[in-house]
């Protein structure tokens, strides 16, 4: 290997990959079985960036160069940068050298679009099966199929991978239509709907016969770029649950938009990354997949944005005092989740502890719930109950007098752009 | 007070829980090591790990106790944080003195201490399976130097042979001074003695390409950070300092 010149092209396309986010390694059962390298089963993150984020997989486009010109896109055909393009071997070697020195669970590999969808494709999907195949790899490998490829590559990926994703990037059609008109939205759904059918197919399959192989075990997931176009958190989260049900997605992303492009279609280069915004989106998304909220409790018509202020449970709960006050010592699991301050873990703790036992206020808050806010929406063994009679915009004033939001106050300045 | 003083291992624990018992004891301190001059002027037992008397607390605690939950205690005590003894013995006493399975009463002080410690082993066990970085040497030997804060080597085995089953690797716990080694066959423990071999010995025993990939893995980190969204606090969090210095990424 050329030291520089393999140094400078890691440099140019992990740059160009690091606007997506999704970047995690769990999700997949993958044995090393083979006397082979590595397993993905654990979804470890091995460092973190100066930005906090975790990072877990080696994430770099195969090419910059694209014959596209989305205008949110950092690698779009017209704007003036350095292009670089890996070899398939060269992507080997590095996953390789990097995963025996356990900086990485896997793979995120991506790519700006060569000539076309399928030639573009067919080398990512070379990558993964040469790793695969000849190195006998078993960690995690997670392609971003391209837009419009073939059935057949589509399929031929799905036995390599662990995990494929097709970005929807924009919430809406209008959206998509808006900033990049050479795409085409049904490009991006069709695969989608095609690799879910295969994925219920061959799951089917492989409860029949042991030996079926296995099939982008960790399943599919989809990134939106959020705040580069107009889209409420309603839209957002309609889009999300709508692909939810219907494509199976294991992880909706949200990717709050970071300026990088002078272009009038979108925000202003100065403009800070909404990212209390994207912040709530993941909590709300957390609360449909964990928590059994349903997606119109959370968003509607009459409310659709999130409160910045205070996360979304708080806030469905401040509109739904009737609901409250709720009994920690009687309640269903499924009530005592809905419960703000109180997380999956608490909550099942609570649920084991009150077997030997009343618990009072002290215990709950040994079990690790957050009283400050709890405490205006349950009720223990001990007599008093916190809420009186207040009404919800006092709860919220009480409960931001005391939390001292790590958020607050970026969220001045967030709620400037709107 | 009684104070009483064992070897240090989980048996010796479970003797000096058998003593306790058979001394109707109520109110005690109980310390690992050697017997002190000091210890001479207070009411100190000490105790003689006895093999039978350990195994009659273990049959105990096997009654009443899951075997995962026996499994999490003995990590707990082999992790050896700093004054816990006492909360470990607090709670092999509730769990004997209580006729049905408390392994999840949460709302005892004992238990909730004890899912504590577990949830801080299983915290740094997670974060060295994260940290690890090992540096390739000459004879294809994958080596790796930590200093975790709890005694937790013994955990990571099973992982990292999972993990690399085709090269041999060494994790050494520097302020344990002792290590695991895995042959391509199996892991064992091991002493290397470091006060004979100068850091420019060890250096020049890595591979050619060890450098190389260093320098990119560095680069790769620099490259992924976005300086829009900086958050050092976040960042801190969730790399402390401390494991800095093994960080390739980070020196
Ligand atoms: S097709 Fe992909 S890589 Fe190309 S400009 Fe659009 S978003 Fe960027």
């Amino acid at each position: 290997m050329n030291e520089e010149r393999i140094t400078e092209k890691l440099n140019i396309l992990a740059d160009a990959a690091k606007y997506d986010v999704s970047c995690s390694s769990s999700g997949s059962k993958r044995k090393n079985d083979n006397n082979g390298l590595g397993n993905a089963s654990n979804g470890i993150c091995h460092t973190y960036t100066e930005d906090g984020r975790c990072v877990s997989l080696l994430k770099i486009l195969l090419t910059n160069h694209c014959i596209f010109d989305c205008a949110y896109c950092v690698s779009r055909s017209s704007n003036d940068i350095k292009r670089a393009a890996f070899t398939v071997q060269e992507v080997v070697d590095l996953t390789i050298n990097f995963y025996r020195r356990n900086y990485i669970e896997g793979l995120f590999l991506s790519s700006g679009i060569f000539k076309d969808a399928d030639f573009t494709m067919e080398r990512l999907v070379r990558v993964a099966k040469k790793l695969r195949t000849e190195h006998k790899f078993n960690g995690y490998i997670h392609l971003k199929s391209i837009p419009g490829a073939s059935d057949e590559l589509m399929r031929e990926a799905g036995l390599y991978a662990d995990r494929l994703s097709i970005n929807l990037e924009i919430p809406t059609e209008a959206g998509l239509k808006l900033l990049a008109p050479e795409k085409n939205r049904q490009d991006m759904i069709k695969p989608m709907g095609f690799l879910n059918k295969e994925i219920i197919q061959r799951t089917e399959e492989k409860q029949l016969f042991k030996k079926a192989p296995i099939f982008a075990p960790a399943g599919q997931s989809t990134q939106m770029i959020i705040g580069a176009t107009p889209e409420t958190d309603h839209q957002v989260l309609y889009t999300s649950n709508y692909f939810y049900k219907n494509f199976n997605l294991k992880r909706v992303y949200y990717s709050g938009y970071v300026p990088v492009m002078n272009d009038n279609r979108l925000p202003a280069l100065h403009t800070s990354v909404p990212m209390v915004r994207e912040n709530r989106l993941y909590q709300a998304d957390w609360l449909m997949r964990f928590y059994g909220f349903k997606v119109n409790e959370i968003v509607d018509q009459q409310n659709p944005h999130l409160d910045l202020d205070i996360d979304p449970k708080l806030s469905w709960s401040l509109r739904n005092l009737q609901v409250f006050p709720i009994d920690i010592n009687t309640a269903d699991l499924q009530l005592i989740l809905r419960v703000p301050g109180v997380g999956l873990q608490s909550a099942q703790k609570i649920v084991s502890a009150r077997k030997f036992g009343k618990l009072n206020w002290e215990h709950l808050k040994k079990i690790g719930v957050a009283l400050n806010r709890a405490k205006y929406f349950i009720t223990c063994s001990s007599v008093k109950f916190e809420r009186r009679d207040l009404t919800g915009s006092a709860i919220k004033q009480y409960i931001l007098a005391q939390s001292k939001s790590k958020y607050l106050k970026n969220s001045v300045t967030q709620l400037n752009l709107f | 007070m009684t104070t009483l003083i064992y070897d240090g291992s989980f048996e010796g624990l479970l003797t000096a829980v058998f003593e306790i018992y058979e001394h109707r004891l109520q109110h005690i301190k109980i310390e690992k090591g050697e017997w002190l001059a000091t210890a001479l002027f207070e009411d100190v037992i000490k105790v003689h790990t006895d093999e039978r008397r350990a195994g009659r607390v273990l049959q105990g605690l096997q009654k009443r106790l899951s075997a995962g939950a026996l499994q999490r205690l003995y990590a707990v005590h082999m992790a050896g944080m700093d004054g816990e003894d006492i909360n470990i013995v607090g709670y092999i006493r509730y769990v004997i003195d209580s006729v049905q399975n408390v392994e999840e009463d949460y709302g005892n002080r004992y238990v909730l201490r004890v899912a504590e410690m577990v949830r801080m082993i299983r915290r740094e066990k997670h974060r060295m399976e994260a940290f690890i970085r090992f540096q390739k040497l000459q004879d294809e030997t994958f080596y790796s130097a930590i200093e975790p804060d709890f005694n937790i080597l013994p955990l990571l085995g099973k992982h990292f042979k999972n993990r690399y089953t085709d090269q041999k690797w060494i994790i050494y716990d520097m302020r344990r001074n002792y290590g695991l080694f895995y042959n391509l066959h199996a892991v064992e423990f091991i002493a290397l003695d470091f006060s004979t071999t100068r850091p420019d010995n060890v250096i020049s025993t890595y591979t050619e390409d060890e450098g190389l990939y260093q320098n990119l893995w560095k680069n790769y980190f620099n490259s992924v950070n976005i300086p829009a969204r900086k958050n050092t606090k976040l960042h801190m969090r969730h790399i402390p300092k401390r494991y800095w210095r093994f960080l390739t990424e980070k020196i």
